[in-house]
């Protein structure tokens, strides 16, 4: 019960940031991106404020080893980058450029976002449900190669 | 006005990575919107599905409440549906593929110095900054 009340108040502090920093509007992300047009660094704003009581948080989390409802502290993926994450993260990066939505914001602009916004929702869900598929046609090209 | 958008960034920011630094101390997780509702869809989340509906539904329902109070929240999404779909599938399928997004390798990761986190988001912002390039700038679809 705990976990879910504190999972549903960091769901909401996250949705809170995101709209107050701007980062639901598709304008102010695609404005950042779009370095040869008119720019827009309102993002760097909100990912060095984000990263400052998260890089915090880190360091407490190091201290304790255990969060404060008794789990251990997810230890860092130490295998490095690799093709998939690489492939990935272009994949992402192309359709956050094309629609100026990363899934955080998607979630968060819900109730305004009208029907465009739901749509993005839809596939963005369509996407996620086939990605094991994809990974594995990946990694089976991979091993024949 | 441009100065006023950066301290509502850098504000908002700050409560985003408070967000993530409660769900690393408290619950022991690392918060990652694209694994946390991606675990759900693909049905990988098993034992702690209520955790994460938690998370989506605190996500979804307090800028709701913000924004009916404001009266003025827009997200200017574009209104070609072929660009939202392909948008849509490319960020669902990357995300997933690349275990993480804005928020997961982004914020999570950069804050811990994660190789992954900084890789990641490197590779990220510039298939988005080619593809502004390429699809305003060129072919000035969107």
């Amino acid at each position: 019960m705990l976990r879910n009340l504190f999972a549903a108040l960091s769901g909401g502090l996250f949705g809170a940031g995101l709209l107050i920093s701007g980062m639901t509007d598709t304008t102010k992300v695609q404005g950042w991106l779009d370095v040869f047009g008119d720019w827009d660094p309102t993002l760097a704003f909100v990912l060095g404020g984000a990263i400052l009581p998260m890089a915090i948080a880190w360091r407490i989390a190091a201290r304790r080893r255990t969060a404060f409802l008794g789990d251990t502290i997810p230890a860092p993926n130490t295998a490095g980058p690799d093709k998939n994450m690489i492939i990935g993260s272009v994949l992402f990066g192309m359709g956050w450029g094309l629609a100026g939505l990363c899934p955080g914001p998607a979630m968060a602009s819900l109730s305004f976002g009208g029907w465009g916004g739901m749509l993005f929702l839809v596939a963005m869900g369509a996407g996620m449900y086939i990605a094991p598929k994809v990974r594995q046609k990946l990694d089976q090209n991979s091993a024949n190669a | 006005m441009i100065q006023d958008a950066w301290i509502y960034g850098l504000i908002g920011g700050l409560i985003i990575g408070s967000a993530a630094a409660l769900y690393l101390l408290v619950n022991g997780r690392i918060m990652g919107a694209s694994g946390i509702l991606g675990g759900l869809v693909d049905g990988s989340a098993r034992g702690n599905a209520p955790e994460r509906i938690a998370f989506v539904a605190g996500l979804v329902v307090v800028p709701a409440f913000l924004a009916a109070l404001i009266g003025n929240a827009e997200t200017n999404i574009t209104s070609n549906p072929i660009v939202i779909i392909a948008a849509g599938l490319l960020v669902g399928i990357g995300t997933r593929l690349a275990n993480g997004c804005t928020s997961g390798h982004g914020v999570c990761g950069i804050s811990r110095l994660s190789l992954r986190g900084i890789v990641a988001t490197v590779f990220y912002l510039l298939a988005g900054g080619i593809v502004m390039v390429l699809f305003r700038h060129v072919l000035g679809v969107i």
